[in-house]
């Protein structure tokens, strides 16, 4: 249980030192350009990885279940621009479906 | 944004109990760091990758905050009062288009997503702690479905389209080689990838 406090003081302090860092600390100074082209870069590569490994992976290997009839639906109903409330509740409800049928 | 918010309690619920995840709501405030953390921590990731998975999660701050910075006036307590309840729905909100962003209107902005935010978390809290099996609700398929949420807003441009296919090969590639969290860290290398090339 020490461990999740330790982790929530850890983002709670990286993050607000990442949000005041340019309005504080850099000022006039400008990072390295390219560093800045990899630090918004990051988000994207680690979301798409967070959606593969939340979609297909089980303990250390893929495998293919419900999960992926859920993660499809909520793809789907994101590009058709469904509402926050649709996207989350039709994810769960069809792979619960899912579930229930197979 | 309440959805995601509950969402979180109630997955959040069964591993950190009834109070951390509504203080981690509190003090950390940035849905992709809470569900990539809980991800990573929830596959077996442990602490040291989860920090560093929500840690490059939102690194974006970094980057955020200096385009904000020259809209910031005044002294260093009143500037980052406003930097930190900058979230990136209210960030891009606040933006004038001109480069410039309009301080106030991005805390009016932050003010109910923080609240909304924090109470999601309870309302999911103590939805979670009545659910008997969440996973024969499904509720385990939230977790991709909100990365998908966040990657549809983020991943926006040719450069940024590379470093998520790039991302999304290395953890397809890693998962069944390496211990749970690391794929999920090792896809920061299509990030830095993808900024060589031309944007």
């Amino acid at each position: 249980m020490t461990s999740v406090w330790i982790l929530i003081a850890a983002l709670a302090f990286a993050t607000a030192a990442m949000k005041v860092a340019g309005p504080l600390a850099l000022g006039g100074r400008a990072l390295p350009t390219r560093a800045l082209d990899i630090v918004e870069l990051l988000a994207s590569a680690l979301l798409a990885a967070l959606v593969v490994v939340e979609t297909f992976g089980k303990g250390g290997s893929l495998t293919l279940d419900a999960r992926v009839l859920g993660a499809a639906f909520a793809a789907v109903a994101v590009w058709r621009r469904a509402p926050m409330i649709v996207v989350v509740l039709g994810a769960a409800t069809v792979t619960a479906v899912a579930r229930l049928v197979s | 944004m309440f959805a995601i918010s509950v969402s979180f309690g109630v997955l959040a619920r069964p591993l950190m109990g009834p109070v951390a995840p509504i203080v981690m709501s509190i003090l950390v405030f940035s849905g992709s760091a809470q569900f990539g953390a809980l991800a990573v921590l929830l596959a077996g990731g442990g602490t040291a990758a989860a920090i560093a998975a929500g840690v490059l999660l939102n690194a974006r701050y970094l980057a955020m905050g200096l385009a904000l910075a020259p809209s910031l006036r005044g002294r260093v307590p009143s500037r980052a009062a406003f930097a930190m309840p900058m979230v990136d729905a209210s960030w891009a909100a606040a933006s004038r288009g001109d480069g410039t962003f309009d301080p106030w209107y991005l805390v009016g902005v932050s003010i109910p997503q923080y609240v909304g935010w924090v109470l999601g978390t309870v309302v999911g809290v103590l939805l979670g702690s009545h659910l008997a099996d969440p996973k024969a609700l499904g509720l385990d398929a939230l977790f991709p479905a909100f990365f998908i949420v966040l990657l549809f807003e983020e991943a926006r441009g040719r450069r940024r389209l590379a470093a998520a296919g790039g991302g999304a090969g290395i953890a397809l590639v890693l998962t069944p080689v390496v211990p749970a969290g690391l794929p999920i860290l090792a896809a920061a290398a299509a990030a830095v990838a993808a900024a060589r090339r031309r944007s």
